[in-house]
């Protein structure tokens, strides 16, 4: 019990993560409409759209245009994402996730050497080569080799080799790049991470109770957000390549951390709340 | 992006260092690889009203939502592995497509892959052709027509020819033509078809189909057309040869004068 406590948040992202792939299989296989479709587009309940918004910009960008309810669906997740904190999708939704954390787990119990080094920003250039790539070829680049894509359809519509994504991220992150797919290659995360720059909900950073004692650098898959000096000035995680995952929270001792909305948009939140 | 204390100037030569650049050329060539290499099948059946295959390919989110509407789980989503991974497409074989006349794959589609308000009989999922006519039965004289029957569009898309059969004398060949400005490719031919392997099968309309030239007029079709549009007066006048003999003798009578001591 007092497990599931110290780890609620863990808890609440598998329930989160494996509830959605239920509802979309339960749609797919059992005709059960209230989540058809899949992470590439989809519809609730059968009327409300909703769409990558990063497949429908690699759309664009072969120069074909997207539908009113690509459109609509695309805004609608962007919105959604923009409240919630971008990377909300990482470690909430989307099935690589625990893929990822696997590897992590792994990967401090055997401590392998030899990593490939290469840098988070890195994301941000795939993210723009998707696009890039996307004009040239004239298909949505990412979504053609997206192990997202693969692991997720295959799941929700029926197994073929796209499963083998799990053991190729798996030795990808544990042997030749920490954290690799998620921290420094997944150009959806990168999307995400711009998003969630500006996003709503994010970990709020009470310096005062704060020891420096290390754990929250520890336990966060992108650690790089948790700069104390930033922290310090700033009073909350502001970069947007954290996921929201709450670790941090779970982790601390002294309960320095705690979900609040971005200090910037506290008085626009209000003043919506008013009119 | 840039990190504290890092200038906007430092971040951008960060970014255009070599190994930067030589990183993403190379990822992006291998990227643009897998992407290539799983390209349209050549043998595909695409879900009625699909757009050309280019437009297709580009706007098709693989979202699988045409697959989960259809009622007969016609459609399948290509797995990894698969040309056109997570496209929809259909094996005629197993499962073909039946023509709802409400045509719920295409009403799920939200990316407008599959043309909005597609009526089935327009649909084009593919040409059925007759592909084997040594082996397919009535061909060999006998009175099989499974696949005229089975047609949705019996008497349209599938018609019977009729021609004598020598071997009896008495008899006559049952010949299933498909006629392509009506068979919407459905496959319900393919799936009937009573032979361990279909002798008719559904093929992509570049595969099944040959265009012809541009350049070609066939009298018998455009003999009329033809007549009414030539006028011998636009091209030549009558009188024009007179025009050149004049110039030719007023020539020949320059090179005399030169020529004449």
């Amino acid at each position: 019990m007092s497990w599931i406590l110290a780890h609620r948040y863990l808890v609440l992202r598998r329930l989160s993560q494996a509830g959605i792939l239920l509802l979309f299989w339960l749609g797919a296989q059992m005709h059960m409409g209230w989540l058809t479709g899949n992470l590439s587009s989809s519809r609730v309940l059968r009327t409300l759209p909703l769409s990558d918004p990063y497949a429908a910009l690699q759309v664009l960008a072969t120069g074909h245009p997207i539908t009113s309810t690509v459109l609509l669906g695309a805004v609608l997740v962007a919105v959604f994402y923009w409240m919630v904190g971008g990377r909300s999708f990482c470690s909430w939704v989307c099935p690589v996730n625990p893929v990822a954390d696997l590897g992590r787990v792994i990967k401090r119990r055997f401590r392998p050497q030899g990593q490939l080094p290469l840098e988070r920003q890195a994301r941000y250039g795939f993210m723009l080569l998707g696009l890039v790539l996307s004009g040239i070829l004239g298909v949505a680049a990412f979504e053609w080799i997206s192990p997202i894509g693969m692991l997720h359809r295959e799941v929700i519509f029926g197994a073929g080799l796209g499963l083998l994504v799990i053991p190729w991220i798996l030795l990808l992150d544990v042997f030749v790049l920490r954290h690799g797919w998620c921290g420094s290659l997944c150009p959806l995360g990168a999307f995400y991470a711009l998003i969630g720059q500006i996003s709503l909900l994010r970990p709020a950073f009470a310096a005062e109770r704060c020891d420096r004692c290390g754990d929250c650098v520890r336990v966060c898959p992108e650690p790089q957000v948790l700069h104390f000096d930033r922290l310090d000035v700033m009073g909350f995680v502001g970069a947007g390549e954290c996921t929201n995952c709450a670790r941090c929270i779970e982790v601390c001792t002294r309960d320095a951390f705690s979900f609040d909305v971005r200090p910037g948009y506290s008085g626009v939140e209000t003043a919506t709340t008013e009119s | 992006m840039s990190g504290p204390g890092l200038s906007r100037r430092e971040f951008f030569t960060n970014v255009f260092r070599g190994r930067n650049l030589a990183l993403a050329g190379t990822g992006g060539a291998v990227w643009a690889q897998l992407v290539e290499g799983q390209r349209s099948p050549i043998l595909r059946r695409r879900p009625p009203g699909a757009r050309a295959e280019p437009d297709f390919l580009a706007t098709c989110t693989k979202c699988g939502q045409c697959v989960e509407a259809c009622p007969y789980d016609t459609l399948e989503l290509a797995t990894f592995g698969e040309d056109g991974t997570g496209t929809p497409s259909f094996e005629p074989r197993k499962v073909p497509c039946h023509m709802c006349p409400d045509v719920p794959c295409v009403a799920a589609c939200p990316s407008g892959s599959l043309v909005p308000e597609t009526a089935i009989e327009d649909a084009r999922m593919g040409l059925a052709v007759l592909s084997d006519q040594e082996n397919c039965l009535a061909f060999k004289g006998l009175r099989c027509e499974v696949c005229y029957r089975a047609c949705p569009l019996m008497g349209k898309a599938i018609e019977l020819e009729f021609r004598p059969q020598e071997r009896t004398g008495k008899h006559a060949f049952f010949i299933p033509v498909v006629n392509s400005d009506a068979c919407t490719g459905c496959g319900m031919c393919e799936h009937s078809c009573v032979l361990e392997q279909a002798a008719i099968k559904v093929l992509p309309h570049e595969l099944a189909q040959g265009r012809l030239g541009s350049n070609y007029r066939f009298g018998w079709e455009e003999d009329p057309v033809i007549s009414k549009d030539f006028d011998p007066s636009d091209s030549v006048r009558p009188d024009a040869w007179q025009d050149n003999t004049s110039k030719v003798l007023e020539a020949l009578d320059g090179l005399e004068e030169t020529t004449t001591p």
